[in-house]
């Protein structure tokens, strides 16, 4: 109970943070954000665009890793973790795919690009679609989390292709990343402190949602178990 | 000769055999193929695309190819009933690689069909690399196989077969597509051999990866 | 080759779609016996059957099959034949083409004097050549008792051993029957008792636990 109210407390901080906080040429207060050129005010889209796309991928891990303990174990609670796993993976794809859509008419002038980032958060798109078609066309339950385990799976090997891929075929409209491989921030201090604290934030808002899911799902299956099946 | 290779091939051959007595899938492919192209010919008219376009389309026409006969060594069991009888028959891995076997042959077919009457019909293809082009037809094809041939699997045990596959291949082939339509576009420049290199090297780690997966994961979607 | 043939069955459960079909079901059979399995339409008797070939999975217990002390693991195609309605022959091919491949997918050279042999058994001798979705539904069943016999097995499951079939036939089968207990393991699931002149075990499905 505390931890749901601490979790709700410091997200809408952080989403206040995230608007409030001046951008300043200069930054000379401690709660001074920097403006990033070509970007300026539109630069707060971090906060809330890279979370959700990177929730989009810890669904996606989340449904591998249990489908993976599925088969292994055959244990159908581990399959109503992967399915949560990817039902809210697949939303926060959506929310990633519609967030950077709006950010790319902002700052490039078009909804969409098929630059490298665009490219891969809608074949993730794509994999979610795939994922859940395929669960609501097997009846059989055993069956029907086995293959979604199996096509996770596949999905999960070729997916790391597109990192080697994109460089080499897409031009990119991306901004730099502020954040690169290199570890070079150009985020000043406060910056970085909002940045993460609402990777973290959302995060943990994830995976209170992933736990009532789970909660939810498993009365479902339990309900159904009931005499008369 | 193993046991399990003999398994392999007979169960490769059996595919054939009923194929050629049936010509289900074939003559549909064919069908297919040049309906496509000629599609494409009329929509072009007398313009001129591109050559990435070009490259681009051809790969396209492989693709609903592809999504049009490679589920066929799978699906004609389930609905037939003769999955269980090859599940007794013999190990899961035996039946996946004379299915992959059968796809593979399937598949350059196909292709070499699809790609001379590309070539032939559809003016401004051009290939001025030739070596760097026939390179990439044929790791493509194996990669083709591969990727599907593991999906056909996945959706001949489930219920609306026929939609469910190119939605379930497109995502997983998509690495494939655009590594080998890149590659088409270098041959239609005249780019140099080596320049082509860092493809065929994505082209034939995608293969070892999806085939060394497949055969992972094909025991849990073919037992019950 | 099967003396010494024992194929145990321990704790059987199976969960279908959350519902349990059966659960506890244990039994041992060895060489010349025969395992009868009883019970109404819907019970799992083809469940069972399917279990102990291989071709499901319990959801709970293990099948064991040993051969001369040692246990087989997964090598059924070797060890089973079975005779069922599920399981179908390729009806584009010929009744001769089909048992061949009963050789060679099992990895196996097809013994063509073996395989005339065995279509004279089950009495297709004279349209061995023709596709089988020509056959009669009566003919279609001996193919499959040719098919399942292919490979000498240790085990042979009949499933239904008389559908479709005429006085002819049952009298095929009735040898069969009589051969399969000279050499190895005999399990027979049906509803008619009359089907089997003698057995040693019987599992009755009607009165096996259900939760």
């Amino acid at each position: 109970m505390a931890l749901r109210l601490l979790l709700a407390l410091w997200l809408t901080l952080v989403i206040i943070l995230g608007f409030a906080l001046p951008m300043v040429a200069q930054p000379q207060q401690w709660y001074d954000l920097p403006i990033i050129p070509g970007l300026e005010e539109k630069a707060r889209i971090i906060f809330f665009h890279v979370p959700t796309a990177w929730l989009s991928v810890v669904g996606f891990l989340g449904s591998l890793g249990y489908g993976i303990r599925y088969l292994r174990k055959k244990d159908p609670d581990d399959d109503i973790k992967s399915a949560s796993a990817a039902g809210l993976g697949f939303m926060f794809c959506i929310l990633a795919t519609v967030t950077g859509a709006i950010w790319a008419k902002f700052s490039w002038g078009t909804y969409w690009n098929w630059d490298p980032r665009q490219t891969s958060i809608f074949v993730l798109l794509l994999i979610y679609g795939a994922y859940f078609a395929l669960r609501s066309a097997v009846e059989v339950e055993e069956k029907k989390a086995t293959l979604a385990a199996v096509y996770a799976i596949i999905a999960g090997v070729t997916m790391p292709f597109f990192m080697f891929i994109m460089p080499r075929i897409l031009a990119s409209l991306h901004p730099e990343p502020i954040l690169n491989a290199q570890g070079k921030v150009h985020m000043n201090t406060m910056m970085l402190v909002v940045f993460l604290s609402s990777l973290a934030g959302f995060t943990g808002l994830y995976y209170w949602m992933w736990k009532v899911h789970v909660r939810i799902e498993r009365l479902r299956y339990r309900h159904v178990q009931l005499p008369g099946g | 000769m193993t046991a399990w290779l003999r398994s392999v091939i007979s169960i490769y051959r059996k595919d054939w055999h009923s194929e050629l007595r049936t010509r289900y899938a074939i003559s549909a492919l064919l069908m297919f193929v040049v309906t496509t192209i000629s599609i494409i010919l009329f929509s072009l008219g007398s313009e001129e695309a591109p050559p990435d376009v070009l490259s681009g389309m051809l790969w396209v026409v492989v693709f609903f190819g592809a999504m049009s006969g490679l589920s066929r060594t799978f699906v004609t069991e389930e609905e037939r009933g003769t999955s269980m009888t090859l599940q007794l028959l013999t190990s899961p891995g035996a039946i996946y690689f004379g299915k992959l076997l059968f796809n593979l042959v399937l598949v350059f077919g196909l292709n070499a069909v699809t790609i001379s009457l590309y070539a032939i019909v559809i003016n401004g293809f051009v290939i001025r690399t030739m070596s760097i082009f026939l390179v990439a037809v044929v790791l493509g094809s194996v990669g083709f196989a591969a990727a599907a041939t593991i999906i056909a699997a996945i959706i001949a045990r489930a219920s609306t077969k026929g939609t469910l596959y190119p939605v379930l291949s497109f995502p997983i082939l998509l690495p494939l597509l655009l590594t080998v339509i890149n590659a088409t576009r270098l041959a239609s420049e005249g780019a140099f051999f080596s320049e082509a290199v860092g493809e065929f090297q994505l082209l034939i780690s995608y293969i070892v990866v999806v085939v060394t997966a497949s055969t992972m994961v094909f025991e849990y979607v073919w037992k019950d | 080759m099967t003396d010494t043939v024992l194929l145990t069955a321990s704790d059987l459960s199976k969960v279908f779609n959350r519902r349990m079909i059966f659960r506890g079901i244990s039994f041992t059979v060895s060489a010349r016996e025969t395992l009868l399995i009883t019970g109404r339409n819907g019970s799992g008797k083809s469940t069972i059957v399917k279990m102990l070939a291989g071709l499901l999975t319990p959801t709970v217990g293990t099948v064991t099959l040993a051969l001369g002390g040692r246990a087989e693991g997964e090598r059924h195609a070797m060890n089973f034949g079975l005779v069922s309605p599920y399981l179908q022959m390729y009806d584009e091919f010929s009744a001769e083409e089909n048992i061949r491949f009963a050789f060679s997918i099992r990895g196996l050279k097809p013994d063509e004097d073996r395989i005339a042999g065995l279509l004279a058994l089950v009495g297709l001798g004279a349209r061995k050549q023709d596709p089988v979705r020509t056959y009669s539904s009566g003919m279609k069943q001996r193919v499959k008792y040719a098919f399942a016999l292919a490979h000498r097995p240790p085990v042979l499951m009949l499933d239904e051993p008389m559908a479709n079939l005429d006085s002819d036939g049952t009298t095929m089968v009735q040898g069969v029957m009589a051969d399969q207990q000279t050499r190895g393991i005999l399990v027979v699931a049906t509803n008619d008792l009359g089907d089997v002149e003698r057995y040693d075990k019987q599992v009755n499905l009607n009165d096996v636990p259900r939760s």
